[in-house]
This record gives C-alpha cells, structure tokens and sequence, in this order.
C-alpha cells in the first residue's frame, strides 16, 4: 500500500500548550531542525494514522505573523513555502486556549489569510469549564469556515478526533477566509502589489502595509530603495486620513469578525470569576510579598544548585579517578597511557562534571516557565535590571552564574532579544563562579591569614564576588551602549496564567539541556583539554633521552619509594615541556603584574578550567598533583589535605625567598586573585558561548575582553599594592 | 485623526482622560487612545489591547515600574515609558 506524508505546521500564541500537543502527537519522534541565518530552532516530529505519515512542524511561539526580525520571519516564510529545506504545509494547525479565545483566534485569524487549510484545536477545554465558560465548537467551525477540535493536550484527550480533521483537511484542499478588510485598505494593497511588479503575495503585501518598519518592509526597501519608501508612506498617509491608520485597521477588522463570532459561539458567565491567577498575582506580584516570595524562589535555586549538585560532581569525580586509576594500572607509561589518564579521562570528566548543575537549573528553569513564574521573576527584577541596559529576563541566567557559568549562559535562552541576550552571554561569565573558589582559598589561606584579623579572609573573599556583581552589570552596559546598540527592546510581555507544571515536560527539559551541552560544547572542551595535556607532556624525555615517565615509574617501584624525588622529577618535565617554555618566554610579561614564570606558566595552564591551576601549581612546586577539592575542605582526607598545605607554605616560602618578589607576597596573591576573578580561563564556557551563539566570534571576543580587563585589573592591583608596602615599610 | 496622546483632553474635551502610566494598583480604566512606536502599539494591539476596551491595574513592581495590567484574561507586564503613550478614562 503507498504511504503519503502530510506536512503539518503547528502554530499557537507562547503558553498555550503547544509544545505539549506536539509531545503528545509525535512521542520522541522528534529533532531539532536548526535554519541558516537565523537563531531559531523548530522541532520536527512525525507521526502514523493509517497509511498516512504526518510530518509535524513545532513552528515558535508567537503572537502574530507580523515579523520584526529575520528570526520571526523563519516562521512566516516556512507557512508560506519559502524556505527551501522544507515543503511548503499542506495543513496548518493552530492551538488555542479556551480560556482566552478571542485573543488567541487574532492568530488565527491571520492563518486563514494563507491559502492553506487550516485546523484549529481549542486547548485547555478543562480550565475553561472550570471559569464557567462553555464553547460551542461546532458553531464555532461553521462561524470561522475551518474545523474546530476541542483537545486536552496535556492528558491526550482529542487528540484521535484532531489527527481525523487533519486528514480531512489535506483531503479537501479547502481555502479558508477571513475577515473583508475595509475597501480603501485593499485598494492600497492592489497598488502596492503592482508597484512590485505582482511578483509578491497578497499576504506578504498586506504585511508591508501594515507593520511599519517590520521585517517585510526592511527587506522590501533593500530591493526597491526609496521609490517604495515613498508610495509606502504615501498609502499609509492616506489610510490613516481616510480612518483606517496601520496597523490599528488590522487589529479592529481582525478583532470585531473573532468577537462576534466568540460572542455567538460562547457563553461566559456575566461577571468574572476570581481565578487562581488572581489571587496568586495579589501575592506573588506584590511589591512586599512578591519580592519576598522571589528571594526565596532565587535562595532555593542558588542553594540547590550548589548543594545538590556537590554530591552528584564528587560522585563524577571519583569515578573518573576510578577508571584513571584503572588504565594507569593496565598501560605501560608512555604518551598513550599520559593521553589517555590526563587528556581524554581528565577531558570527559570534566564535561560530564557540568551534568549536575545542568541538570538542576534547567530543572528549575522549566519549573518556573511552566507554571508561568519566570514572567512574574522578570517583571520583578526588570527596573533593577534596566539600569545595566538589560531586562528583567537576564535575571536569571546572571544569578545562575554565581553556581556556574556554563548553565547561567544556556539560561540566556529565555531572553528573545538578541541584544539582550548577547550581552547576558558575554558578561554571565564575570560572575564569580564556584571554580574561582580554589584559588581564592588557596591564596588566601597562604598569605592572609597568618598575623591578620580574623575577619579578613572573609572580607577579601566578599571582595573578589563583588567584583563580579560590580563589573559585570558595568560591561553590560558598555556593551550596550557601543557594539550592541540599538533601539531599547519592547519589556511589553504577557504573565501566562499560572498553572501546575507536568513532571514528564520538566524532565524532558532537563534531558534535552544536558544532551545538547554534552554532545555540542563536551567535544569542544575535550579537545582543548587534549591540546593542553599534549602541550605539558611533549617532549616526554629528559635530556639524556629517558622518559621522564619511565623514571618515576622507577622510584615509585623501588621498596624506599621516594616521594618528593618523584615530585621533583614531575616538576622538571613540566618546566621542560612546550608549555613550560612558553611560560618561561613569556615571564617579562607577567612580571609588572608581580608573577615570575611558575605563576604564568599555572595560568596559561589553567585554559581548559581555572581550577586546574592549583594542580598545575602543585606540580610546579614540586609538591605532587594536589587535589582541587581538597583546599580549604576540612572533611578531605589527611594525605589529600597535607598536600594541600604543603602547597600553600611551598607557594609562600618560594615568594619569600624571592629578592624582587619577597616583601610583596600579599600584592602578589591579590594580583593572581584578581585576574581570576576576570579572566575567561574556561574552555567550558568558551564552548558553550560558541554553541549559543553559533559563532566564533562571540567566544573570542569574551575571551579576550576578559583577559585584557584582568591583565591591567592584576596590574594595577599589584602595582598600588607594591606602592602601599613600600609606603607602609618605608624609612619613618 | 487619532487623538494626540500625552495631553488629557485631547480628544474629548471635558471628559478627564489620564495616562496609563499614572495609574494605581487597582484601578480601572476605558483606553481612550494608543500611541508611540509602531512595533509597541501594533503589539498592544495584537494582545487585543483596542481603543474602548477596559484594563485593570493589577500590580506595580517593586521599584514602581514595570506596571502589571489585565485585559479580560490576558495580564501583560509593560514599562511606564511604554504605558506612557495609552491614554485611558478612569472607570
């Protein structure tokens, strides 16, 4: 028997049940289809009924067909079969929610303008009843001229009775209508068209009309220059003296055909309900109680991502220890046994090591858009907000950095602006994250605490996070103002009504934001962990052309096994490696932040994770690979934290003892601290800067940014610090 | 012609119009006129925001802006620059 695929776009306003129609319909059928150009991605999913495929389209949310950016414009152009990778619909299928139908059949409405068949399906039937609103559906069909469905996505109800429509529809081929547009607006339309040559629909014309400085006009004037311009303000002119202004002829015509018809196809009881999202709203928008209500929301998000998430890294940790351990012990040492513990081991763990808090806060993400909090969260937070040139929807993806910013930049998501979005991106990672910890503890705990107050580790550590809160918002506003400038984006958005988020959705959500770090920015951080192993190991072999592998093997074997020979060893052949060299090179470039070799040699190390540094600096100092967690845990094992503080007094003794360095051990440490404070050292981020972006462009920028500003942040450090000892100590 | 907006008045003198924006959580208001930017108003419009139609102040946010509206079931969330340009009739 022959099988025919249908071509179904699903099309709904934001909030209206639309990805969980398309999850129910098409199961995990499903992909990610992405668009050249823009940024946009559309699910695919298909599914059978008889011998018929249906090939369904999840096209983004939207509120109207009039595009602003190529990004909105996707969808309009894939409605109307412009896109050359898919076919043009042969049924579009448009949710709408029955608790809020006039509004929603607006979008419709401008679905019947296509030339396709159109179905509608009317969701959420459920809430409606419950507000006391009944919806006579089959009238409403004949009243509209397209088949009408009541469906119940989230519990599968309908949806056989939907699937049959469809069919239908495709079957008959029947081009609906909708409202007449006034006489004078359709003139105009007519000659518009002719100016163009009749080469462009009458939708696309209508759209020309009517969105002033829309998408259709921009790209229009490319073409036809300023001729069009002038008919195009000329005809609008017109209109509006004849009392039909764009784009208000639109929204009335549209509006009075879907009122009338919602007023003959439904009751609604006369007066109101009071409705949960009413009496939600009192609270939860409050100006006290709201505001309460969200820093509880936001501690029990930061706290969860930081505490739930330790158990589950440590959990990855050890087991990527355990199958290091595992290869060390059955591989003979050599550059494979070395690529494989400490590039490709060390590479996958440390992607893997992102899954719990990426896991946690996309849990959380989906929690709060689902039930129609993350609005509220940006309503809140947006006038705090706009003072840095941002909205209230980078909120979040900012706050999400303080844990990591890896998952803070895929939270950035939930911003449409791309202006807004980028300059999120581009300052999340000036957040102190929980990586810069180590160093901090580590420093601090070696020049700070000894002979001074108690209480200034604590005041030095607050320091270093302020100096993300601070910069950051700083940047973002520079940014906006220069290379992201533009028009202040529309803050004007809808507070969906609240409702219960579906277990199974926030899963599915979760998953899909692990899968995609994983797959797309896990092998960019792979290969410069490699890079970075390749780049400390070669050349392998001491002068004498032994390798340096073979002779540690050997003292660790020997039944006197001398550790710190071992230690010394491992530090020789680091300083001899590529890396070492150019960390050697590059010494009068560290030198007026106040760094000798070891520490520029332990920052460039540190590429692939900031945290690698205290290993490095363990290795450098001949001390052995000091274990990140260990530092400043006081739960770590004796041997882990001996080394650890066997690393602290190495680093002070050796900076004491040096004769330029020696009296500036506190401006030094300060210096480090601070560029690591603003520094990008973090494959992970770069990676996943790349993956949102989709350029290259945005994670080099950042990375150089963010070098720049810390190498003369570390300098001045350093150089005010070296000043005020001199001051201090000087001659009385 | 479309009233101008801003200036109270404007289209139906003696009637006292005032702007969105000066409104107080719980208030109710009649829109009387919308303007500013194009894409702005074509939005309002879109969210079935019309002249004539009746919005309620549900809540204003913490530091006073943004300004949290209702119509019918729809609540939007707008700034007090863009709720600057709908002039309204208190109901």
């Amino acid at each position: 028997m022959l099988t025919k695929t249908l071509t179904v776009a699903l099309v709904g306003n934001p909030n209206t049940g639309k990805s969980t129609l398309f999850n129910a319909l098409s199961g995990l059928r499903q992909r990610v289809g992405n668009y050249p150009g823009v940024t946009v991605e559309m699910k695919k999913g298909h599914f059978f009924t008889g011998n018929t495929t249906i090939s369904l389209i999840d096209l983004p949310g939207t509120y109207s067909l009039a595009a602003r950016s190529p990004d909105e414009m996707v969808a309009v152009d894939l409605l109307l079969g412009r896109r050359p990778e898919e076919p043009r619909p042969d049924v579009v299928l448009s949710i709408v929610d029955a608790t809020n139908l006039d509004r929603h059949l607006f979008l419709t409405c401008q679905l019947l303008d296509l030339g396709e068949p159109v179905v509608v399906a009317v969701n959420m039937m459920d809430a409606a009843a419950a507000q006391g609103i009944k919806i006579d559906c089959t009238r409403l069909s004949s009243l509209l001229g397209v088949p009408v469905v009541p469906i119940q996505a989230n519990q599968g109800v309908g949806l056989d009775q939907l699937t049959a429509a469809i069919c239908d529809a495709a079957e008959s081929r029947f081009e609906p209508t909708g409202p007449v547009f006034p006489q004078q607006f359709n003139e105009e339309v007519e000659k518009l068209q002719d100016e163009l040559g009749g080469e462009v629909s009458q939708f696309l014309t209508r759209r020309l009309l009517l969105d002033v400085g829309g998408y259709v006009e921009q790209w229009s004037l490319q073409l036809h220059g300023e001729q069009l311009k002038t008919s195009l303000l000329e005809a609008r002119q017109r209109l509006a003296e004849a009392g039909t202004p764009v784009p208000a002829v639109e929204a009335r015509t549209r509006f009075n055909w879907v009122r009338e018809i919602v007023a003959a196809a439904v009751t609604k009881p006369r007066t109101r309900p009071i409705t949960w999202s009413d009496r939600l709203d009192k609270v939860l928008t409050h100006r006290v109680w709201g505001t309460l209500a969200f820093l509880a929301v936001m501690f029990l998000m930061f706290q969860s991502i930081f505490l739930w998430a330790k158990p589950l890294m440590d959990q990855i940790d050890g087991l990527r220890e355990w199958v290091a351990g595992s290869v060390e012990a059955s591989l003979s040492p050599g550059p494979l046994r070395g690529l494989l513990v400490d590039g490709v081991i060390k590479g996958v763990g440390s992607v893997l090591i992102f899954l719990p808090q990426i896991l946690i806060l996309f849990g959380f993400v989906a929690i709060l858009e689902d039930c129609g909090y993350m609005a509220r969260a940006a309503f809140l937070m947006d006038r705090l907000m706009s003072r840095c040139g941002l909205s209230g929807k980078s909120f979040i993806p900012m706050l999400s950095s303080v844990a990591c910013a890896v998952p803070g930049i895929m939270a950035a998501r939930v911003i449409e602006n791309r202006r807004d979005r980028l300059a999120t991106i581009v300052v999340a990672p000036l957040m102190s994250c929980s990586a810069r910890l180590p160093v901090y503890v580590l420093l601090i705990g070696a020049f700070l605490k000894e002979g001074y107050s108690v209480w200034l580790p604590g005041l030095v550590l607050f320091g270093l996070y302020m100096i993300g809160f601070v910069v950051a918002p700083l940047v973002a506003l520079l940014l906006k103002r220069t290379v992201l400038k533009g028009e202040t984006p529309l803050f004007l958005m809808e507070l969906p009504a609240y409702r219960r988020p579906k277990l199974f959705a926030v899963i599915r959500r979760m998953l899909e934001a692990g899968w995609a770090f994983v797959l797309r920015a896990g092998t960019i951080i792979l290969a410069a962990m490699i890079l970075v192993w390749a780049l400390l190991y070669f050349p392998y072999t001491d002068a004498n052309g032994t390798p340096y592998s073979e002779r540690i093997a050997a003292i660790e074997a020997a039944p006197d096994a001398d550790s710190a020979e071992a230690d010394r060893l491992r530090g020789e052949w680091m300083r001899g490696s590529y890396l070492g060299r150019t960390g050697i090179a590059l010494e009068p470039l560290f030198r007026p932040l106040g760094w000798d070799w070891k520490i520029g040699m332990a920052a460039i190390a540190s590429f692939p994770a900031r945290e690698v540094i205290v290993g490095t600096l363990g290795l450098i100092y001949d001390v052995g690979d000091v274990d990140t967690g260990a530092i400043g845990d006081e739960t770590a094992d004796e041997d882990a934290r001996k080394k650890a503080e066997g690393l602290a007094q190495a680093v002070k003794s050796d900076w004491a003892s040096d004769p330029v360095r020696g009296p500036y051990g506190v401006s030094v440490a300060l210096s480090v601290m601070v560029f690591f404070a603003l520094c990008c050292q973090c494959a992970s981020t770069l990676a996943v800067i790349r993956r949102e972006t989709r350029s290259w462009a945005w994670p080099a920028f950042t990375f150089a940014y963010m070098t720049i500003l810390a190498y003369f942040a570390a300098l001045v450090v350093f150089q005010v610090g070296a000043w005020l000892t001199d001051l201090l100590k000087g001659p009385v | 012609m479309l009233p101008n907006p801003g200036s109270p008045g404007g289209l139906m003198a003696g009637t006292p119009t005032s702007l969105l924006s000066d409104l107080r959580p719980g208030d109710r208001a009649e829109v009387v006129a919308i303007a500013g930017e194009p894409a702005l108003v074509q939005r309002l419009y879109e969210f079935g925001l019309l002249e004539g139609d009746c919005v309620e102040i549900v809540a204003l946010a913490p530091l006073g802006d943004p300004i949290e509206l209702r119509i019918g079931n729809t609540r939007l969330s707008l700034r007090k620059s863009e709720a600057a340009g709908i002039t309204v009739k208190i109901t």
